[in-house]
């Protein structure tokens, strides 16, 4: 039993990574944070050999058929399953040795991990600098009862450096680390509501085609259909073959029929994405004063923010998503743990496409505010503002007709038709985006937040902790001095680091930024006016 | 500001010129047929490194200005796109004083204030050294005497 390992430097025994098998609830060692070392369990070789076998198969099997052409199958047969018999053997014992060599501890003051077997990696957290353990398994992970945890501190720089993942433990483990290195805010008072703030809502799934993955989906549907053609050398052929199946129709339809299918199987691609990310989806609020979202149906994922960090919200709609009157919750905290690339935008991801008024909602009780701050009425900015979008967008589609036209006058008629065209469709386009973004500007207080809202196309409305704002920056370019418009920015620990208010007015946005913030540019509002008027004389 | 702060702008301005016209004059020293056009360009970006050496600094240098006072940190910069950046001592996080080889040789300095956002650093370039290493010490102080965790 785990008892019988409690020496300073012992590795725990076989027996007690048995006893995780059950279901780990008996195990006092998590509740009363022990000085013993633990071990990663051992099943994860189980997970390595099942995937290197995968990945032997899915290797070996073109192999296979490759070779099978010049040489006799057995000898074929028996290369390549030597092959990957070394390959997963291999694979595993390496692992086996990480097993060995990978040891963690949850002590009353810190956590400490060691790994390697060369270079041996020693690293420690103070338990008190741990803000995030975030749980996620694949399905194979979850067949096995595993997950990986990643326990992350606030830094948001040297990225890896500031993270220990355990790769893996068992998943009653992962929640029992979870539960214990978050809980020690436990003594917060006036806590809102607890318990769930938000649960999936299968309706939801409407909004999904909606938005910008379902193109983007299409897209790349049809670039690998084009690529993997190319491999086999048959992209001659698929196309042939897709000219053949439009042959009565003129190519304009054709051109239509096949955008409407890569939209189609776009809008398919987006649903089944839906499903994988958001299925089982729970938000809600711990009594350690966390803020926690689970969700995916095959890949589960468990992501912690507490909510001490948590600096304000943003509601995000991005164009197609906002036409159908839905926005996206996201939360603005700091050392929120940034996944290696694509990840990232999911982990701050709070609530998905939802209602607005749902959003809306769901942001105030994540707040705590009684009052939505993302949907109090916002002041306008100054006419300049529009001016400035309508010249802009009138520019973006002046210069390529210009170009066009030029090209056309040079060399071929056809293309100064093609100009004309463009300018017919494009120019009310962008008008209306223009005016679309000059509608969306708007900045005001609410209570003890800065709201900011701006952008068309992906229209995101900040709201910001006024405390958390730690500098501001004003800036001016020559075109926005002539205007009397400047653009303000709030810099922040959290989130993005910076929230633009884009082409206020001089005043109006100084002024703002004294009150938002009083004792922050207060003092320098002189200052701002003086040095100004020095210059223009000089 | 120091004065000097011009002439090391310049003088900066003039290196990173040289480099692209030296490699250019060379190769086209080497290469015939392309002699010409090699020698051209290398002329036009000499004449703009010169231009923008003999203008910019002194604009610079006009534009620039700091100021520190108890509660907090202010940089204006910017001639074109003018930006004026706010920092309070309660949020400053870490003071650097940087001296590149082209500033030690016009005994300049530049001291970094960066605030816990990402996107916040002030730079406060172009001081005497002595200043620069004086208020860089003045800034540590000033932060240590003001309580909070600068989040």
């Amino acid at each position: 039993m785990s008892e019988a390992a409690p020496g300073e430097d012992r590795y725990v025994g076989d027996g007690d990574i048995g006893d995780g098998d059950i279901g780990g609830a008996g195990r006092p060692s998590v509740a009363v944070p022990g000085e013993e070392w633990r071990r990663l369990d051992r099943r994860m070789l189980l997970a390595t050999a099942a995937v290197l076998c995968g990945v032997a198969g899915g290797a070996g099997l073109p192999a296979t058929v490759g070779l099978a052409g010049s040489r006799p199958l057995w000898q074929v047969l028996s290369w390549v399953l030597a092959g990957a018999l070394l390959l997963v053997l291999g694979g595993t014992a390496a692992d086996y040795v990480r097993w060995r060599r990978t040891r963690y501890r949850i002590g009353p003051e810190r956590v400490e991990l060691h790994t390697g077997l060369l270079l041996v990696k020693r690293r420690s957290l103070a338990r008190e600098r741990i803000r995030s353990v975030d749980l996620t398994a694949n399905p194979l992970q979850r067949l096995l009862g595993l997950v990986k945890v990643r326990i992350g501190t606030g830094e948001s720089t040297g990225g890896s450096e500031s993270t220990l993942e355990l790769d893996l433990v068992t998943r009653a483990e992962g929640e029992l680390l979870r539960h214990d290195l978050l809980a020690r805010a436990a003594t917060d008072a006036g806590v809102p509501d607890e318990g769930a703030l938000a649960t999936v809502d299968p309706r939801w799934i409407r909004y999904a085609p909606v938005s910008f993955v379902a193109p983007a989906l299409g897209g790349a549907a049809a670039g690998a259909v084009m690529q993997v053609s190319e491999w086999f050398g048959a992209q001659a052929e698929v196309i042939d073959w897709i000219g053949e199946r439009f042959r009565d129709v003129s190519l304009v339809w054709m051109l239509v029929d096949l955008a409407l299918i890569a939209t189609v199987v776009g809008a398919v691609g987006a649903l089944g994405l839906w499903v994988e990310m958001w299925w089982n989806y729970r938000l809600e609020r711990e009594p350690g004063g966390t803020l926690r979202v689970r969700r995916g149906l095959l890949t589960a994922r468990s992501v912690s923010i507490e909510e001490r960090r948590l600096r304000g919200i943003e509601v995000v709609e991005p164009l197609g998503v906002r036409l159908a009157g839905a926005a996206r919750v996201d939360a603005v905290a700091t050392g929120l743990a940034k996944d290696d690339g694509d990840k990232h935008a999911d982990l701050k991801t709070l609530l998905p496409a939802v209602p607005r008024e749902l959003a809306d909602r769901v942001a105030a009780q994540v707040l705590g505010e009684p009052e939505p701050p993302t949907g109090a009425p916002l002041a306008a900015h100054p006419r300049a503002a529009r001016t400035r979008r309508l010249r802009w967008a009138l520019w973006s589609v002046a210069a390529p007709v210009a170009l066009l036209a030029g090209l056309g006058l040079l060399l071929t008629p056809v293309l100064l038709y093609v100009a004309a065209g463009c300018a017919v469709v494009l120019t009310p386009l962008a008008v209306l985006l223009a005016l679309d973004a000059y509608r969306s500007l708007g900045h005001g207080v609410s209570g003890a937040y800065l709201v900011t809202r701006s952008g068309t196309v992906r229209r995101t409305t900040v709201a910001l902790q006024r405390s958390g704002v730690i500098g501001w920056t004003v800036k001016q370019s020559y075109f926005q001095r002539r205007a009397g418009v400047l653009t303000l920015t709030a810099t922040t620990a959290a989130g993005d680091g910076a929230y633009d208010i884009l082409d206020a007015g001089e005043s109006q946005g100084l002024t703002f930024a004294a009150e938002a913030v009083p004792d922050l540019l207060a003092p320098f509002v002189e200052p701002v006016r003086t040095p100004e008027a020095r210059s223009t004389e000089g | 500001m120091d004065e000097r702060a011009v002439a090391w702008w310049r003088s900066q301005l003039l290196v990173t010129t040289a480099v692209p016209v030296v490699v250019l004059a060379v190769l086209g020293a080497l290469i015939g047929p392309a002699r010409f056009w090699l020698l051209l360009a290398a002329g036009a970006i000499a004449a703009l490194g010169l231009g923008c050496a003999a203008f910019f600094p002194a604009w610079w240098f006009r534009v620039h200005r700091w100021e520190v006072t108890d509660e907090a940190v202010y940089v204006r910069t910017g001639a074109l796109w003018q930006e004026w950046r706010i920092a309070p001592m309660s949020r400053i996080q870490t003071v650097d004083t940087v001296r590149g080889p082209l500033e030690q040789l016009f005994r300049l300095g530049t001291v970094t204030v960066t605030t816990a956002s990402s996107k916040g650093a002030l730079r406060i370039a172009g001081l005497d050294h002595e200043l620069a290493a004086e208020l860089g010490e003045r800034l540590t102080a000033l932060t240590q005497a003001t309580p909070g965790d600068a989040t």
